[in-house]
């Protein structure tokens, strides 16, 4: 492996880009390497990783069992990217992706030290890997009052802990996972108030046997019952707000039809993740609503092929599967790419997936039980109270979107946008997307899938103006400008 | 305000700024993370109504974290190591016409 610092140091053409570092891009950029492909890996953080494996090689948490056994699974995908032939680029943000049939290759668009640069590749997976859910709550976006996972980032890649008091809010593994790992690092949890529907069980049950039988997920669940014996868990919550003037201070909780306030001076939430689409929503690729997992993923065929020639789509990014999975994923991915450019046969490609792809059934088992359980209540992807911020950059509230919906009989999201700004701050929806997509939902009486989703495009990461315009202009661009 | 675990390394320290506040953080940190560290809990005003922000999702979705480093503006803390010596500052909210240089 080399380590690509500069924008200088990328070449002009790569037979494939991987963006993200994370399980998938790391086994995929791995995997491409040794079928002799050039291959580029490029993720905007400083290290390797991605958001499960974070500063697994740098970390500066010395005690193992305060992140746990999984997390150190990820050393194994360093070392195999380091014995690869492949190029990484930290801190590179990959700002366009743009197929052109014609030419039969894909135009780049990047960004390292301060510099753009337009490069070519012929294939690109994309493995930029998920987020968590929005969890808009009046208050969420008081100072002090962060995801779950942000919390989880500072333990692994800095070593630090939220001081004072923490509460804890939501559902799903990851909420429990970290609740475990904060109280072996010596942090002091107040609560967890848990959000699980209880009537989600009802529809997951059908799916626990297929739990049971899947051994990775049995062990969770004896870490979770663990934590849930230490920890002071409250369950059944139907309600929450943060309070605080300008930072957070305490939690409003309501359950069983009694609310209390519980002082505290940081607030995690967690409902979950779901798969970042800026980008493959920006290439044009295909996509649908997945109702068990209730998101947005891009539609991909057996070799994570999305519907746009030359881009593939592997790991979370793809549908969540967790860790395991995302780097089986990236591994057909690659072969995939492979096979395509030349470098497999179908029968190689074929006889090398096998095995992974038995590996795949096999960490996704069970899987589907989680998605049914943790599925977060409606008043918590929807908020009933109508001065909830939903667009956080642009400051838009439920109340607003709800009105505009109904009143106004907005089209869909992208007309919503034009209406009211939401989406059109730096983060480009991430943050509100989803629950845009709800409110309209509920105010017109549509799916999520019938409603659509923003249509975003280039740039999907902010650059300088200044870079733009370094960018070298082909004579045709120029000519086209010049009156 | 975060701070450090005792199962950590302490690992070197460098020397930067938050709104000229000398401020001391751990080489290998990202500025959002320092800036944590060190009891930062607000970094940002919002354009919209000045209400202040601090990092939210620390993995470069939220843009939450956005700050003045070195004197460019809207830098994602979440992303950028810490160096030695650097000037972070407060990202303020909407400028008024006023207050910018003819």
């Amino acid at each position: 492996m080399s380590i690509a610092r500069n924008i200088t140091d990328l070449a002009d053409r790569y037979d494939l880009l991987v963006v993200g570092a994370g399980p998938a891009g790391l086994a995929a950029a791995a995997r491409a390497a040794d079928c002799g492909l050039s291959v580029l890996l490029a993720d905007e953080n400083p290290a390797p990783g991605g958001q499960i494996y974070r500063a697994v090689g740098t970390t500066p948490v010395t005690r193992p069992a305060v992140l746990g056994a999984e997390y150190w699974k990820g050393g194994a995908l360093l070392t195999r990217l380091a014995q690869s032939r492949a190029v990484l680029a930290p801190s590179c943000t990959v700002w366009s992706v743009a197929p052109d049939a014609a030419v039969g290759s894909v135009e780049i668009g990047v960004s390292l030290d301060g510099r753009a640069r337009l490069i070519e590749a012929a294939e690109v997976i994309l493995a930029t890997g998920a987020q968590e859910r929005p969890f808009p709550i009046p208050g969420w976006t008081l100072p002090g009052v962060m995801t779950a996972g942000a919390a989880q980032i500072a333990l692994k890649s800095s070593g630090l802990v939220p001081a004072g008091r923490i509460v804890l809010a939501g559902c799903g593994p990851l909420l429990y996972l970290l609740a475990g790992q904060l109280a072996a690092a010596g942090a002091t949890i107040v609560a967890v108030l848990d959000t699980t529907p209880r009537r989600n069980w009802r529809a997951a049950i059908a799916a626990f046997p297929d739990f049971l039988r899947s051994p990775y997920l049995a062990k969770g669940l004896a870490l979770m019952a663990k934590a849930r014996a230490r920890l002071p868990f409250r369950n059944g919550v139907t309600d929450l707000s943060a309070e605080g003037e300008d930072r957070v201070t305490g939690v409003r909780v309501t359950r069983g039809g009694a609310s209390e306030t519980i002082a505290c001076d940081t607030l995690l939430l967690h409902q979950g993740v779901i798969p970042g689409v800026n980008l493959s929503n920006a290439i044009g690729c295909a996509h649908e609503f997945d109702e068990d997992q209730h998101c947005w993923v891009p539609q991909v065929d057996q070799w994570f092929a999305s519907s746009v020639p030359a881009v593939a789509i592997a790991g979370d990014g793809a549908g969540i599967g967790g860790a395991e999975s995302a780097a089986l994923r990236g591994e057909i991915a690659a072969l995939g790419a492979a096979q395509r450019l030349g470098r497999l046969s179908r029968e190689q490609r074929d006889a090398q997936a096998a095995p992974i792809r038995a590996a795949l059934a096999r960490s996704l088992r069970g899987r589907r039980f989680l998605d049914l359980l943790y599925k977060p209540a409606a008043r918590f992807l929807a908020p009933p109270d109508d001065a909830t911020i939903v667009c956080r950059c642009e400051e838009v509230t439920a109340g607003q979107i709800r009105d505009t919906a109904s009143r106004l009989g907005v089209t869909g999201p992208n007309q919503m946008k034009a209406f009211l700004r939401c989406g059109m701050g730096p983060c480009q929806g991430r943050l509100c997307g989803p629950t845009v997509v709800e409110l309209i939902a509920q105010a017109q009486g549509l799916s999520p899938a019938e409603v659509g989703y923003y249509r975003l495009r280039p740039p999907v990461k902010p650059i300088t103006l200044g870079e733009l315009a370094a960018l070298p202009q082909s004579d045709a661009a120029v000519k086209a400008v010049v009156r | 305000m975060f701070r450090p675990i005792t199962d950590a390394d302490s690992g070197a320290s460098l020397n930067f700024s938050f709104d000229g506040r000398a401020m001391r953080g751990r080489a290998g940190d990202t500025v959002a993370a320092a800036l944590l560290a060190n009891g930062v809990q607000a970094c940002r005003q919002t354009p919209v109504s000045g209400a202040p922000r601090g990092p939210y999702c620390m993995m470069g979705v939220c843009f939450e974290c956005l700050v003045v480093i070195d004197g460019v503006g809207n830098r994602q803390g979440c992303l950028v190591p810490l160096r030695e010596g650097m000037r972070v500052e407060t990202q303020a909210g909407r400028r008024q016409p006023e207050e910018i240089p003819a």
